[in-house]
């Protein structure tokens, strides 16, 4: 019998093992990247859409920002920091305040941190162009942005991440690390095509009378450029804009890349990857739940979303369990946590020669 | 108008472009040239563009005493260090002899102490020291070398002369600056590099991974050689990555490593790799909280005892300490006679110990005279410039040396030499240093080249890069000129 040894057996072959942190941090920096490129777009769209409808009243403006905040869940962190909802305060809010953890800056630094941690690992190209992102916003006020017009603001930091994620596909080899940068990829943007659909059930909820009108018309299509999706709604359908149409578009499609099912399919790949699940029933916990959530996805149909679960609720449940996921996952190949602390930075600066 | 025509003083110092006002040194010729005809406006727009590079490419050192850890890029000259080849065959040469001595003496420190029984140092100077590691006596290091990586301080005095002015073996740092420097300066300058002949530094990220595997086990045909960092918030974080990527290594932080059995493993997501090399860039002190500082955060609890079990090799290896404290460096030229029976190639600083009475005696009588520094701080930190200080300052280091002599060395100041150095619009002369990387494998490499530091501060002598230093590309000639 061989001596017993306290080191387990390797899941996999050693050549293609990373270290736990670095596969955290290729999984977070890909996260805050989507994130922050999704809030650019819905920024954008909507201060277009609020541009275009001069008319709105104080108070439609107020309401039409409210919703987007109830969508994005951090409507406690707004109004524990801004007096009145407006245009300005909003922007400000998701964009450059450094307090809400998720604003586009935010996003951006934290997703500049993870990848100079891991900066052995991903290639220059990629390195540069998140380096260049961030001295970009460390470099502006939103003073200056206000003056200067926001549309080429977002629409930078929109394509530095789409650069980034090309340049990304282009020279990151197809090791695990890659199975982390997709997985977390797809998990933010699952969630955030659930938010942008579901700002609109918020500004539908207090006055449901102008059905079909302009204005109705409008948002509708804001709900889909805000997903980067008109486009390919307009092809797929061929017809007005409907709807119950936008939410089975960005629920159930199978072929538009930002749907939740197409997501979700990717997502429950790349995890079945990361945890080694081979068998035909899943052995953990995220595997069954992404499991069942596609399944959903594949069978149901957007009659059943409506009148058996209603949009809000599936929509909340989706979120629910995408979060449980990415906390699974991450807590199955992590060992240890991740930040350092105070003393352990002060450690880390004396050491010179 | 071009770079040459503005007014340069030359003052009472070795300047390493020109010999007299009106006398360009030969190596410099084509250099002097070619900036003739440089417009100003030219010149100005590839300092930009190697400045926005540097910043895009992350090429920045992190200042302390500052919450929120700025990011700095380290200041770069366009205007380079250039070394004959004549010159630099003996640099190499006392490079060599010096680090094969230091080797030799750690063996015996740490085995026979043959030198202190023949008493070429006092035995209380190495057995009371800060760096000596007793926990390693009689600890065989593998392949019997004690330092891999090596970076040593060479200066110039007045009459052109290189003269050591300390070794740094420990965990030196500054190589990657030395590989970026040479890049900025390929993009800035692509044709005069063809004409002059320059040797490429670009070996170094293979050299250091031989001198790496060198040290990996026999029977182990695909060792696994690691850079271990004390994290993002260290000043040298870049270079650690730079490095790596040099090299195809993994960077590990100590939370990454975790030792089972006296074997290190690092924490990977398919369990536990082993790991046979480590190039570790955290101080002695902070390795192993089993056994050296109880607080560490950084290091590896049962990493010494990996490393005394032989199934782990550390470059550079532990107590390594005790052969660059500024104390023993005024032992060196003798230990390079006791060891290797040659006169040193490179001499020494003239040093005066605080420990010995005769010595301590003239420092505290001539303390505005002389540069004071502590035995162990490095960084241009702990030291006194007598000459450019206070009369408050010297008194309070006159007390200190007093109290505690063992700690305290002095030097004549040195006329440390100056280069041309674009600053504030125009060409000043200012003091350089030069560090060179030797790598200890298999055999000895030095690379043709090095970090030359600056000091950016008009008159400073001081050229660290925490105390508003800088750095210029160092070009060692194929030929003379």
């Amino acid at each position: 019998m061989p001596p017993k040894s306290s080191v387990p057996p390797l899941l996999r072959p050693q050549a293609s093992v990373m270290l736990s942190r670095v596969a955290h941090s290729l999984y977070w920096m890909s996260r805050y990247i989507e994130r922050a490129e999704n809030l650019a777009r819905l920024l954008d769209v909507n201060l277009q859409l609020l541009l275009d409808f001069q008319g709105f009243t104080q108070e439609g403006v107020e309401q039409h920002w409210d919703s987007i905040l109830l969508a994005s869940g951090d409507e406690e962190q707004f109004e524990k920091h801004y007096k009145s909802t407006d245009s300005r305060s909003v922007t400000e809010f998701f964009a450059f305040d450094l307090r809400n953890p998720n604003s586009i800056l935010s996003s951006v630094y934290a997703a500049r941190e993870n990848a100079r941690m891991i900066r052995d690992q991903i290639s220059l190209e990629m390195w540069e162009t998140i380096n260049e992102l961030y001295l970009y916003l460390h470099d502006r006020t939103s003073e200056e942005i206000w003056t200067t017009g926001a549309a080429e603001f977002f629409n930078n930091i929109k394509r530095s991440a789409h650069l980034f994620q090309g340049l990304t596909a282009a020279t990151y080899s197809r090791n695990e690390g890659w199975e982390f940068i997709e997985f977390g990829r797809y998990l933010e943007r699952a969630d955030k095509t659930t938010r942008i659909l579901d700002v609109k059930y918020h500004i539908l909820l207090p006055s449901a009378t102008d059905v079909g009108g302009a204005i109705d018309t409008a948002q509708w299509q804001a709900v889909l450029r805000s997903a980067s999706a008109l486009e390919a709604y307009r092809r797929f359908y061929v017809r007005e804009i409907l709807p119950w149409k936008v939410a089975e578009f960005l629920i159930f499609s199978d072929s538009f890349p930002r749907s939740l099912h197409f997501c979700v399919a990717e997502i429950d790949s790349y995890l079945r990857r990361i945890l080694g699940e081979t068998g035909a029933r899943p052995r953990t916990e995220a595997a069954r739940l992404s499991r069942r959530l596609l399944a959903d996805l594949q069978s149901l149909n957007i009659a059943d979303v409506l009148q058996e679960h209603g949009l809000h609720e599936f929509l909340g449940e989706a979120q629910k369990t995408l979060d449980q996921i990415g906390e699974e996952v991450v807590q199955t190949t992590m060992f240890y946590p991740a930040e350092s602390e105070l003393g352990e930075q002060q450690q880390q600066q004396i050491q010179q020669q | 108008m071009s770079l040459l025509n503005s007014h340069y003083e030359l003052g009472h110092f070795f300047d390493e472009m020109f010999a007299s006002c009106d006398q360009v040194r030969p190596h410099y010729r084509r250099l002097s040239e070619r900036l003739g005809t440089l417009p100003l406006k030219e010149f100005d727009q590839r300092r930009a563009a190697v400045d926005l590079a540097f910043l895009r490419r992350g090429v920045t050192f992190t200042v302390y005493h500052d919450n929120a850890g700025t990011e700095r890029i380290f200041p770069f000259d366009l205007i380079p260090r250039i070394i004959p080849n004549s010159e630099w065959q003996r640099i190499e040469a006392g490079l060599v002899q010096r680090i094969t001595a230091l080797n030799l003496f750690l063996d015996d420190v740490y085995h026979s102490q043959k030198c202190l029984k023949d008493k070429i140092i006092p035995a209380q100077l190495i057995l009371g020291a800060k760096h000596f590691r007793r926990e390693f006596m009689n600890f065989t290091v593998p392949r019997g070398i004690y330092v891999h990586i090596c970076g040593t301080d060479l200066i110039r005095d007045a009459q052109g002369n290189y003269l050591v002015l300390e070794d740094n073996l420990r965990c030196p740092s500054g190589a990657s600056y030395m590989l970026e420097n040479r890049s900025a300066m390929r993009r800035a300058f692509p044709n005069l590099f063809q004409s002059y002949g320059v040797r490429p530094v670009e070996t170094y990220g293979d050299d250091l991974l031989k001198a790496l595997l060198h040290l990996a086990p026999d029977h182990n045909d695909k060792p696994n050689v690691v850079l271990l960092t004390p994290g993002v918030f260290n000043s040298a974080y870049f270079e650690h990555c730079f490095l790596a990527r040099q090299m195809g290594i993994p960077i590990v932080e100590g939370r990454d490593l975790v030792v089972r059995d006296t074997r290190v493993y690092m924490r990977t997501t398919a369990g536990l790799v082993p790991v046979d090399v480590i190039y570790r860039r955290i101080d002695d002190d902070f390795l192993d909280p089993t056994v050296f500082r109880p607080d560490s955060m950084l290091g590896v609890p049962g990493l010494v005892a990996a490393y005394r079990a032989g199934t782990v090799a550390l470059a550079n290896s532990i107590g390594t300490g005790i052969a660059d404290d500024k104390v023993i460096y005024a032992f060196v030229p003798k230990l390079i006679k006791y060891y290797l029976d040659q006169d040193p190639i490179l001499p020494n600083v003239n040093t005066f110990l605080a420990s010995e009475p005769l010595d301590r005696k003239h420092i505290l009588e001539n303390i505005e005279n002389l540069v004071v520094k502590s035995a162990n701080e490095a960084g241009g930190y702990g030291m006194l410039i007598g000459p450019a200080s206070s009369k408050e300052e010297c008194a309070k280091f006159r007390e200190q040396v007093a109290a505690n002599p063992r700690n305290f060395i002095a030097q004549d100041p040195i006329m440390l030499s100056r280069s041309p150095t674009w600053c504030d619009g125009q060409l000043e002369g200012h003091h350089i240093d030069l560090r060179p990387y030797i790598l200890y494998g298999d055999k000895i490499t030095v690379t043709p080249g090095g970090l030359t530091r600056v000091a950016l501060r008009k008159g400073s002598l001081v050229v660290n890069s925490s105390q508003g230093g800088g750095s210029k590309d160092t070009w060692v000639l194929q030929g003379d000129q």
